[in-house]
Parts: C-alpha cells; sequence; structure tokens
C-alpha cells in the first residue's frame, strides 16, 4: 500500500492508483471531464488539476498515481483559479445554448461553470460554424457543443471496438470526426449510444421525440399504445430521484396511464413471445444439423439488439445466416398491436399509435428500418429512450414518488420473469434454456430455483454447457447432446466470438449478444451517469423483479398461450413468419 | 480487384499488417498518388483490421498526408514565426495573386494546391517553401513566383 496525504488527510492506497481516485477513496471530489470509469484515462480536459508539494506545475490528478509521501492539496487558491481558467475555456469552445440542450440541468460542464462561478464567455467564442448532424434518426452529434474529450472516442474503440467515431486533424483544428466527416448515417456507427452515455455535454444526445408523442395523446382521433421494455423499469427510477437498482415498475405503469396512453402494454410480453419463436427457431436448426444432416447455420445468434444488428451487418456480413430470424421484442411488438390487438378492440390500425419506451437509442433506428412494416403501416411510430420517459413523467406535473402501482393492460401486459431477464446480459439466454429444455425433456432446467448462474454475471464473455437427458419422444435425437452456449455483452467482445465464427472454428450452438455493456441495463438510453457500479446494481434490480414474478417461464405465459390459439396458431407458423420474423442487409464493411 | 486495391496490397505486402504499419503504408500511398483517397483509406482499413476512421484520423493528423484531393503540384509555405518575420505574408500574397487562389486552395486547373505547413527546418534561410520535395528559401515574392513558373 501507498501511503500520501490529500489536503493532510492521511492515505492509504493500492499502487497504482490515481491521485484523482484515491481522493475520492476519502471523500473529496475532484472535478473530473474526460475521465470516465468506464474507461481509458485521457488526461487532456486538465480540470482535476491539483497541487502536489515539489512539483513545479500543477497535475492533471485523473492521470497520474500516486506515490509514497506525496502531499496533494486539492482546493488550494492556485489550484481553484487554474480550474476555472480551464473551465472558461472549455466554454469557448462550446455554444452554451443551456436552455433549449437536452443535456441542461445534467450537463458536466454546465454543473462545473456554476460551481466554479464562471461567468459567460470570457473568450472568444470558438464554437461558430461547428456542424450539427442530424441524419441519424437515433443520434445527434452537435459540434459546436463538443469539448473534445474524447470520452466517445474512447467508448467507441474500447467498449465497442466499432471506432466509428475519431479524432481528426490535429491542435486548434482537431475535431470528433468519423470517417472523412460524413454523416452518422453514412457510417458503421451501431446507433448504439453509448458514446450519448458518456458525452459531459450535449455534444452527442439522442433524438428527442417527446413532441411528437404529446401530439399523438392530444389527438382525440389517435388510439396510442405504450410498450416499456424490461431495462427501462429498474433504472427509470434514476432520473426521477431514486437510487441505483430501485425498481419502479408499477409506479411506471400508472405514470403512463396519467400520461393519457390508452393502453399500457409491456415488451415483456413479446419476450416472452420471442421465446417461443426463438427456441423453436434453435430447435429446429438442431433437428436439422443432427437428424436431417443439412447444412444449416450454428451457432445460432439472439437478434434483440439492433445495435447488434447493424454491427454485423457491417462487419461479418457473410454471418447474417446465423442470426436468428426472429425480430426484436419491440417489432413483435409493433405489428402485434396493429393486428392482433386491433382487430380484438375493434380498432382500426390506421389509428393506432404505437410508442415505445427503450434503455436504448438504436431502437429508433429498428423501428424505422425499411422492413418494419409487416402489419402494413410503420409498425412502431415513435421509439422514446428511458431519460425522455423521466423527462415527461416530470412534464406531466405528477408526484411519482407517491403514485399507486399500476397494473400493464392485458392481451399485450402480461409477462413472465424470464422476460424480465432479456434486460439483463444473459438474461436471453437464460430464458430460451428455461423454456428450451423444458419443451425438450419435459422437466425444468437443471438449476436451484431456475437461476442459470453460469450466463449472469458481467464477465465479457462468458460460456456455459448443458447436459440434455431425459428427452420426449419428439426430440429423442437431442438425447446426451450437451448444448453449448455462450452470452458477449459490448461489441468488443461480440468481436471476439464472431471472429471464431468467421474462422469455423466456434464451439457453440447457441449465442447471445447484446450490443451495450452489461445488456439493455446499460443501454445507450438508460439514465446517466451508467457505469459499472449502476449496471451491477441494475442487474440485482432484474434478478428480484424475476423472482417476484407469478410465472418464470415465457412458455407459461398465458397471454402468449391465448395468443398463440387464437391468432398464431403455432411457432413458426404462417403468421409468425409474415409478422414476427425478419431478414437482414449486408452493409459497407468500413 | 480495383487498381486502388492492388496498389494497397502491394504496399501492404511490403510493410506489413500491424497497427503500426499504417504510417508507413500512408506515405507510400501519399507519394503514387499525390494524396491519400478516401477508397484507400477503406482498403487499408481492411488489410488491417481498423475502422476506416481511425485510418483518417491518423492521415488528417498529418500535414503531408492530405486526406483531400490535391493539385499535381503541392506548394507549402512555411506559417511558422521566423518565415514570418522575415516576410511570409508578403510572399503568401504574391502567390494567392499569381495562381488566383486562396492559401488552403487548389487552382482550377488542378496543377497546383497552396498550403501552409509547420516548420520545415529553414530557419536560417526563411521565409521558405517546398515544391512538393524540392525546397526553395530566402524567398521573395518575384523568386517565390519564379520558382512556381518551373512547373
Amino acid at each position: 500500500m501507498v501511503k500520501l496525504t490529500i489536503n493532510k488527510i492521511p492515505v492509504s492506497v493500492e499502487p497504482g492508483t490515481s491521485i484523482l481516485e484515491a481522493a475520492r477513496k476519502v471523500g473529496i471530489t475532484v472535478p473530473s471531464l474526460c475521465y470516465h470509469k468506464d474507461l481509458c484515462i485521457a488526461g487532456n480536459c486538465r480540470v482535476c488539476l491539483v497541487e502536489v508539494k515539489g512539483e513545479r506545475t500543477l497535475t492533471a490528478s485523473c492521470a497520474v498515481p500516486v506515490y509514497e509521501g506525496m502531499e496533494v492539496f486539492t482546493n488550494t487558491l492556485k489550484v481553484r483559479n487554474a480550474r476555472k481558467n480551464v473551465i472558461e475555456l472549455l466554454l469557448s469552445e462550446h455554444r452554451c445554448d443551456c436552455l433549449k440542450c437536452e443535456k441542461n440541468g445534467k450537463c458536466e460542464l454546465q454543473d462545473l461553470a456554476q460551481e466554479y462561478r464562471v461567468e459567460e464567455k470570457s473568450f472568444i467564442d470558438l464554437s461558430i460554424g461547428k456542424r450539427i448532424d442530424r441524419s441519424s434518426p437515433a443520434i445527434e452529434k452537435d459540434d459546436s457543443k463538443c469539448i473534445r474529450c474524447q470520452r466517445c472516442v474512447r467508448t467507441c474503440a474500447e467498449l465497442q471496438d466499432v471506432s466509428a467515431l475519431t479524432v481528426a486533424r490535429k491542435g486548434e483544428h482537431m475535431f470528433i470526426s468519423t470517417f472523412m466527416h460524413k454523416p452518422l448515417a453514412d457510417v458503421v456507427c451501431t446507433n448504439c449510444g453509448q458514446c450519448v452515455n458518456r458525452c459531459p455535454t450535449g455534444a452527442l444526445v439522442e433524438r428527442n421525440y417527446m413532441e411528437e408523442v404529446w401530439e399523438a395523446i392530444d389527438d382525440p382521433k389517435k388510439h396510442v399504445v405504450v410498450q416499456t421494455a424490461p431495462a427501462v423499469r429498474i433504472a427509470l427510477g434514476e432520473d426521477l430521484g431514486y437510487d441505483p437498482g430501485e425498481r419502479v415498475t408499477g409506479k411506471m405503469v400508472t405514470a403512463l396511464k396519467r400520461m393519457g396512453f390508452d393502453k399500457v402494454f409491456d415488451t415483456d410480453f413479446t419476450a416472452d413471445l420471442t421465446i417461443m419463436e426463438e427456441g423453436t427457431e434453435l430447435l429446429t436448426r438442431l433437428k436439422q444439423a443432427l437428424v436431417d444432416k443439412e447444412k444449416v447455420a450454428l451457432p445460432m445468434f439472439t437478434s434483440c439488439s439492433p445495435g447488434w444488428i447493424k454491427y454485423i451487418e457491417h462487419e461479418f456480413s457473410n454471418n447474417l445466416d446465423n442470426l436468428s430470424t426472429c425480430k426484436s421484442p419491440q417489432q413483435m411488438f409493433g405489428p402485434l398491436a396493429k393486428t392482433y390487438y386491433a382487430e380484438k378492440a375493434g380498432i382500426d390500425p390506421k389509428d393506432i399509435v404505437c410508442v415505445s419506451v427503450m434503455p436504448c437509442t438504436a431502437k429508433k433506428y429498428e423501428a424505422r428500418r425499411p422492413e418494419m412494416k409487416a402489419s402494413g403501416f410503420r409498425d412502431v411510430d415513435i421509439v422514446l429512450t428511458t431519460r425522455e420517459l423521466a423527462k415527461m413523467i416530470k412534464q406531466g406535473g405528477n408526484d411519482f414518488r407517491h403514485m399507486e402501482e399500476g397494473e400493464f393492460d392485458s392481451l399485450l401486459g402480461k409477462s413472465t420473469g424470464a422476460a424480465v431477464i432479456f434486460g439483463a446480459t444473459g438474461g436471453v439466454m437464460e430464458a430460451a434454456l428455461r423454456t428450451a429444455y423444458e419443451i425438450v425433456t419435459g422437466h425444468e432446467v437443471p438449476f436451484p430455483n431456475l437461476n442459470i448462474m453460469p450466463v449472469r454475471g458481467m464477465e465479457g464473455v462468458r460460456e456455459a454447457s448443458i447436459k440434455i437427458e431425459g428427452c420426449v419422444d419428439a426430440w429423442k435425437f437431442l438425447e446426451g447432446v450437451e448444448l453449448k452456449v455462450a452470452v458477449a455483452h459490448g461489441l468488443a467482445n461480440a468481436r471476439k466470438v464472431m471472429k471464431q465464427v468467421a474462422e469455423g472454428t466456434s464451439p457453440y450452438h447457441f449465442v447471445e449478444v447484446m450490443a451495450c455493456p452489461g445488456g439493455c441495463l446499460g443501454g445507450g438510453g438508460q439514465p446517466i451517469p451508467t457505469d459499472m457500479e449502476t449496471r451491477k446494481k441494475r442487474a440485482m434490480a432484474i434478478y428480484e423483479e424475476d423472482e417476484h414474478m407469478e410465472f418464470r417461464k415465457s412458455h407459461e405465459n398465458p397471454e402468449v398461450k391465448l395468443i398463440y390459439d387464437d391468432f398464431l396458431e403455432k411457432p413458426l407458423g404462417h403468421k409468425s413468419h409474415e409478422l414476427l420474423h425478419t431478414h437482414y442487409t449486408k452493409r459497407m464493411t468500413k | 480487384m480495383s487498381s486502388t486495391a492492388e496498389l494497397v496490397q502491394t504496399i501492404v505486402g511490403k510493410h506489413g499488417t500491424r497497427r503500426e504499419h499504417l504510417l508507413p503504408i500512408l506515405q507510400d500511398l501519399a507519394k503514387e498518388q499525390r494524396y491519400v483517397t478516401e477508397d484507400a483509406m477503406i482498403e487499408v482499413a481492411r488489410a488491417l483490421d481498423l475502422s476506416a476512421a481511425e485510418v483518417y484520423g491518423t492521415a488528417s493528423f498529418y500535414t503531408f498526408l492530405e486526406p483531400v484531393p490535391t493539385g499535381e503540384h503541392v506548394i507549402r509555405i512555411c506559417k511558422t514565426i521566423t518565415c514570418y518575420m522575415k516576410g511570409k505574408d508578403e510572399v503568401i500574397k504574391a502567390i494567392e495573386d499569381h495562381l488566383r487562389v486562396k492559401l488552403g486552395g487548389t487552382t482550377t486547373d488542378g496543377k497546383f494546391s497552396f498550403f501552409a505547413a509547420n516548420c520545415i527546418g529553414w530557419c536560417h534561410e526563411g521565409p521558405a517553401m517546398l515544391i512538393d520535395d524540392k525546397v526553395y528559401t530566402k524567398l521573395t515574392p518575384k523568386k517565390a513566383i519564379d520558382a512556381i513558373n518551373e512547373y
């Protein structure tokens, strides 16, 4: 352990700890902008300057490790003045349209300017003439607000291994750019929004569709239905004054009803449906491979994460057959709302507006894919992030904390614990195994309390194998087969798994991939900040929610049974193919 | 295979496909094609398993690796303090008038691009400029235009 003092307080930390981290350990906050717990150290914003005794100049505390006997001062007049100057210089590059800004009240630069009592621009304004890129339906990139801290560049490289964003040019001309400064919509960006979640200012934000939703609700001719993704209910609270990891499912339902939605449905319902379709698809592929000896693409990959889908379409477009043809739960919900529900409720589908609330920015893009019109209409009309919903709940003026617990509406609202865990990395795999294993053997997965622990956790790539024993007659060919599965989250990890597949050395039958670290609970549309600590707390909340559900296996969902009886007939049936399955597009590789 | 892809393949074959080979590859490309073309950057990205943005980021960092089309000849005048004190502004003005192009631009006939460069190491004989690889020093407006007229 290294011993040092910070503001004369003795501290003892592991060797290699930075001054900034050591200070935080003893409750001293050193301001920072380019620093982010998920990312490597950049040391470029200079806001975290501190004084170290014996050093000629001030030190960037995020980038310097502690040493024995170090004496650090974080709050001297010299430090305060220097930080104020740094903030003023950063502001000279930043267009301060705070009142209109998406990040107003959530902007780290604004917070610091306030804390250091920085007046309006002290230097010349360098933000003039910078480009605002609105080419993507998911993400807006406003260079006039960028302070060039490069959190986004590091996110795209380190967490996602996509590097759609880079640092172009140098010195005063340096800026955050795509390839050839092309619009975001024309490059390999997956719309995952991890950069949005990490941008300290409003330079990268989601495309906001709140007004469109209010307009639809206000239109008496429109029947507005909403679906909420599993990971929203365990994170929404964070933007409404709750601690990370607090579940607000019931209050969220009530809030949505009070906002004026005609029906509040649940994406979890279509998550259960996804398991029925995808589980059957997996078993069918295994049969084709093992019994019919047909050439069939294995491992099969999950297809719920639209960031992952666009990634594989760009980077591994020769392996699109390995993707499950199942649409994501969001896109299964849309066509069912405009066919099955419309029919049952006697509403003309052209009057239905389908809104979804997602932990995700890529879902905004997914909903606008040209093929997503299975109902004859745009299947999902408007996609909001968790953050946008929190803002709308505040706009609605209701006291969220004291709201009563509501229930999702029926027909497309019932769900199981298996659907809830879709929100965590490994969740789709666990849900699929709970159902597929039981279909094949007639009994429950051999894990205590249905909790398939090997696929849970935050390890980047996890693998598990289950020996299938005691098969029922129809699935006898699977007797004794060791089903090998893997789970990857964050596209950098997905790449590792995909490389094996591309080389033909992948040992797996079934692989779950989520574009975002932690799965949807760490999605690009989730409350800010998101880091390892919050991801773990949200994951705990998801598994708690699962344990509290009446049903915990997708095939036991009574509304899923009903929809197969009344409408879809059977998994992979004709109607399913029409409404619930999709195809993929090869895209430019670089 | 396109001619760009072939060129990239040859150059990559010479240097290798590791990350640290990117710069020499880009330098060779700039030598062959005068500037680093968009297609070439994409091919390099494929060969080195990098994103195209990373290749562009690297190329755009260096004054001598223009990622945008340049003229047949590139004039690079030193913009730093010593050359400034020795009168580079008058030289720039004269060249601008002569070529009818602003600093940073390319003539309409595509013959010359006129760029500013950081110190090229000829402070003792400033103002200095390069035309392609050739150095011209102790410039006056007249000397600069005479030099350009050699091309």
